[in-house]
């Protein structure tokens, strides 16, 4: 028989074990008896041989390894009846951990699916991404198409593939819109194994210039434009006014840095751009081949590199390539975030694993009396402890339940609140992994608030305790006040944190951004298709746009730009003060701005000196840029800026001339300029973009317009007022510039709301602890005080000596937290942008909060042994 | 009455496998057993024989069957498993082994140590 036969014959056994034990009981009586005993000792003297039959069976129940399946149930049904029986208890425990537990739930949630699980692709830990390192700047480059090409040519341990932003106008019939695109390299579809949905991926031959027209499309247009009709394989669709043929669909879980609708060769790209071997622009995705590791493509990337440098001295030297794997690229810097969040909403649980384990530490206490009356009739310490635990438990077990339901309906509008993007958050999912998780969470805190009571299970002085009844509190109460400390200590540190990010916010929101964000409204531009046909027309095409914007009512300025404040997206240009450069990699980089004359009205830039762009400035004039005061600091310290001479190697190889210089832009948004890396800023004309360039020029650019009105009201108008008559101009991403600007706070505030609310809850946990647990000391302490008040101490002595006791918890647990505190203000410290050193009068401010919050509940258990009666409780006692 | 000794740890399992290596026997007939073959100078309270015949059975040593006895009533006889014997069969070695030990460092005169 084995374990699982036993237990399911146990009933069987209990009776055979019955059966066997009185066949040697009246065995041996019948022996005796032959022997010339009398009967009745005969069977005595047999029983006193066998040495107690209760005993015995016991240990043959022991023998059988089953024996705590029937305590387990046993504990149950008896934890669950005891539950019933003081509801108040219970709904108030279960209630508590739901939430704490729901809380860690959704956090770890959104961990699992962004953190840990792997990423939707066929051995997906074989993906990694190729990036450029420069000495100047660090490893935050992707990879120019020249160098992405040999790489792709040499490399033996990786399979490569090489993706850029792309997009149009995708029209069909008199129905045109706007499209995010993705232009990529033949291989791509191969590196990510994945298979196209319908049709087929590119072909090598089409990955290169003057190659076939042909897209690709997303699954998800495939459902809207074609509802899956597979007669939309070779069908025509028209992008940017060129006719192109679809040849497949892109399955739905390929990603590229967001949601893409077509993807077009990369190859056929025909800007400058792929051949400049030092516009690092592509994003590289490898695959390791199965037969070579991670250590041989790292060699071998480092080989290339010195080949290239080698071979391409003027574009190369101090570049080389490096390789990261492609879950952490795609995480990007959500990972400290998260950590951070399940960090705080662990504390909380704990906090409320506290307050638990005080509740039932204080019904343990009055339950004194039963386990005692338990012990004497033969329950082990381990058997009693085995009960407290089984209890515990099973509040945990409800508690956890309740919290994974509670998880389950908030996890979704959780993601759908996370400022900007949360990568990967279409695969956030209650898994197993989080069913897993909540399990451990619920077991694990039914632990923790139950070993406290449990390890009060008497062992000894049994007696003592019988006769005593129900009265003693004897060492309960250094365990209650070690609970509120920790409570308090726990409190503070969110509290702490907190109160840090309220800082930083309120610090960051009246920083200025160096333009006035009132009533500006920003959006994208995409020219209609018919306009693109030469750089004149595009020309006049954004002089339409800009003059149909101005007669929009609302609107008082227009103006064109590429790159839009505090919005993603950005452009470095190299620029160095005299004809002769340094080595590539030591050139000064400047963000540089495309933009019209009225850029500086629109904005409300500051001008320090000189003039601003102007109409003046044409494509047969000199050409000139307005450079912002941080360029001006770096590139003339001590200097006048305007007159002096640039040379940008982007815009050619004559110099440019300053005629202006402006404020300084927060481009990286409130909190992160300052630490940014490109913060010089250059400003030049459209008017003397040359007309080689106009096209990738039009497909970037963008239009503010300054408002009379709120900026919102106007985005209908104008989007009405440029369908003109040489074709639609489409407006997409609209925003007005106070949203970008709040957008660039949204993870501090995110944050900051977060952790608000967690330490929110932590208080009240916390206050709710000492109020609990001063309630139930001070009525255990009655008799005393009952003892004090006769001998002559006034009720205000009384009060005070129970303000003492909770003052001294605060104290403690305000020291030990704040212990804590520092070290989660580093942590902030370096995880999120803008948050500065822990300043004391964070620290003050909080811990009055705390003092305060912990004074309230201190109040009415005093008051209440202050009107203690001396004769009545001296009766008592 | 001749003073009687505790069975060292784990022996009893032993002298039990070697009695049912004589043949299936009752619990009852196990104890009166054991009692004559250590002569009365072991100790075997019977108390711990129901345990340990359980225990042995549970592992396996020991498989067990209802039968009648020659008084007709019925009892259960426990028998030795294969699995059993050769657990004996490597106990005892190891048992005479161990004894065989002792006893050579327990004759040890003090000349013999250097």
């Amino acid at each position: 028989m084995n374990w699982w036969q036993r237990l399911r014959a146990r009933r069987a056994l209990e009776s055979q074990l019955q059966k066997e034990l009185r066949f040697h009981v009246d065995q041996h009586t019948n022996d005796l008896v032959t022997g010339g005993l009398d009967p009745v000792e005969a069977r005595r003297q047999a029983e006193l041989a066998l040495g107690g039959r209760a005993l015995v069976e016991e240990r043959c129940r022991d023998a059988r390894g089953t024996r705590w399946v029937d305590d387990f149930v046993q504990d149950a049904r008896l934890a669950a009846r005891q539950l019933l029986k003081h509801p108040a208890f219970a709904i108030t425990a279960i209630v508590t951990l739901a939430l704490g537990i729901g809380a860690t739930t959704v956090m770890f949630t959104v961990v699992s699916g962004v953190l840990l699980k792997p990423l939707p692709y066929p051995e997906s830990e074989r993906l990694t991404i190729i990036g450029t390192h420069t000495d100047k700047y660090g490893s935050r480059w992707g990879v120019s198409y020249p160098n992405f090409v040999d790489i792709e040519r040499q490399a033996q341990s990786l399979t490569t593939a090489a993706w850029s932003y792309g997009g149009g106008t995708l029209s069909r019939g008199d129905d045109s819109e706007y499209v995010n695109g993705r232009e990529i390299s033949s291989k791509l579809f191969s590196v990510f194994r994945v298979a196209p949905v319908a049709g087929r991926s590119f072909l090598a031959e089409e990955d290169r210039p003057g190659g076939a027209p042909v897209v690709i499309i997303s699954d998800d247009l495939w459902q809207r434009m074609y509802n899956r009709n597979r007669a939309a394989i070779d069908s025509p669709v028209v992008l940017d006014g060129t006719p192109y043929t679809i040849v497949g669909v892109a399955p739905a879980g390929l990603r590229l840095d967001g949601d893409a609708s077509v993807f077009t060769p990369l190859g056929q790209d025909s800007t400058p751009r792929m051949r400049n071997r030092q516009a690092n622009f592509a994003h590289v995705v490898a695959r390791i081949r199965d037969e070579a590791t991670s250590a041989e493509a790292r060699a071998e990337l480092a080989t290339i590199s010195r080949r290239l440098e080698s071979a391409y001295p003027d574009a190369n030297t101090g570049a080389s390539f490096f390789e990261r794997s492609l879950l952490q690229e795609s995480v990007g810097d959500v990972q400290a975030m998260l950590w951070l969040l399940l960090a705080a909403v662990s504390l909380v649980v704990l906090i409320a694993c506290v307050n638990v384990a005080n509740l039932l530490l204080a019904r343990a206490v009055s339950r004194e009396r039963e386990f005692a009356m338990r012990a004497s009739l033969g329950a082990s310490r381990g058997r009693l402890m085995r009960q407290c635990l089984t209890e515990s438990g099973l509040l945990g077990l409800l508690g956890g339940a309740l919290g994974v339901g509670l998880a389950a309906i908030t996890v979704r509008p959780f993601v759908l609140l996370w400022p900007g993007n949360l990568p990967r958050a279409q695969e956030i999912d209650l898994d197993w992994r989080v069913l897993a998780f909540a399990l451990g969470v619920s077991l694990a805190s039914g632990f923790l608030f139950g070993i406290a009571p449990a390890l009060r299970a008497p062992s000894r002085a049994l007696e003592q305790t019988l006769r005593r009844g129900a009265r003693g509190a004897g060492g309960a109460a250094r365990l209650h006040s070690g609970f509120v400390i920790s409570e308090i200590a726990l409190a503070v540190i969110l509290l702490v944190a907190a109160g840090m990010l309220g800082r930083t916010m309120l610090r960051l929101s009246s920083v200025d951004p160096g333009i006035d964000i009132k009533n500006v409204l920003t959006s994208r531009v995409a020219l209609a298709p018919s306009a693109l046909q030469s750089p004149a027309q595009m020309r006049a095409a954004w002089q339409e746009v800009l003059r149909h914007a101005n007669s929009t009512p609302g609107v008082r300025a227009a103006a064109l730009s590429d790159i839009i404040p505090m919005r993603v997206g950005l452009n470095g240009l190299g620029y160095w003060t005299s004809p002769t450069p340094p080595p590539a990699n030591q050139v000064p980089i400047a963000l540089a701005s495309c933009v019209t004359p009225e850029y500086l009205s629109v904005m409300r830039l500051p001008l320090r000196a000189g003039r601003f762009l102007d109409d003046h400035d044409r494509l047969d004039t000199e050409p000139v840029v307005v450079i912002d005061e941080v360029l001006a600091q770096h590139a003339f310290p001590q200097q006048n800026a305007v007159g002096q001479h640039l040379w940008i190697q982007a815009l050619g190889k004559e110099s440019v001339r300053v005629v202006g210089v402006v404020g300084h832009v927060r481009h990286w948004g409130l909190a992160s300029d300052d630490g940014a890396q490109m913060r010089d800023q250059i400003y030049y004309p459209l008017s003397q973009v040359p007309d080689r360039l106009m096209r990738l020029f039009s497909s970037v650019m963008s239009m503010a317009v300054r408002t009379d009105v709120p900026p919102a009201n106007v985005s209908e108008p104008l989007r009405r007022n440029l369908r003109t008559a040489s074709g639609a101009h489409v407006l997409y991403q609209t925003r007005t510039m106070e949203d970008l600007a709040g957008g660039s706070l949204a993870r501090q505030r995110f944050l900051m709301t977060l952790l608000g609310i967690s330490a929110g809850v932590a208080l009240l946990l916390a206050c709710i602890g000492i109020y609990g647990v001063l309630s139930y000391l001070t009525s255990q302490r009655i008799p005393e005080f009952g003892v004090r008040m006769a001998l002559g101490a006034t009720a205000s002595d009384v009060m005070r000596l129970v303000v003492r006791q909770s003052l001294g918890m605060l104290v403690t647990g305000t020291l030990v937290g704040m212990a804590g505190a520092l070290g989660a203000a580093r942590l902030l410290q370096a995880s999120v942008d803008g948050v500065q050193r822990m300043e004391l009068s964070t620290v003050v401010c909080m811990t009055a909060v705390l003092m305060v919050s912990g004074w309230i509940a201190t109040l009415v258990p005093a008051r209440r042994a202050a009107r203690v009666d001396a004769v009545e409780a001296l009766r008592e006692a | 009455m001749a003073e009687k000794t505790d069975l060292p740890q784990g022996t009893l399992d032993l002298l039990i496998l070697k009695i049912f290596a004589l043949g299936p026997v009752h619990g009852y007939a196990i104890a009166t057993r054991l009692q004559q073959v250590s002569r009365d100078v072991v100790q075997v309270p019977q108390g711990s024989l129901y345990p340990a015949l359980h225990r042995l059975e549970n592992r396996g040593l020991l498989a067990a069957e209802w039968d009648q006895t020659d008084t007709g009533r019925e009892a259960k006889f426990y028998r030795l498993t294969r699995k059993g014997r050769s657990v004996l069969d490597s106990e005892v070695d190891s048992w005479l082994r161990l004894t065989q030990a002792i006893e050579l460092i327990l004759r040890l005169s003090p000349g013999d140590a250097s």
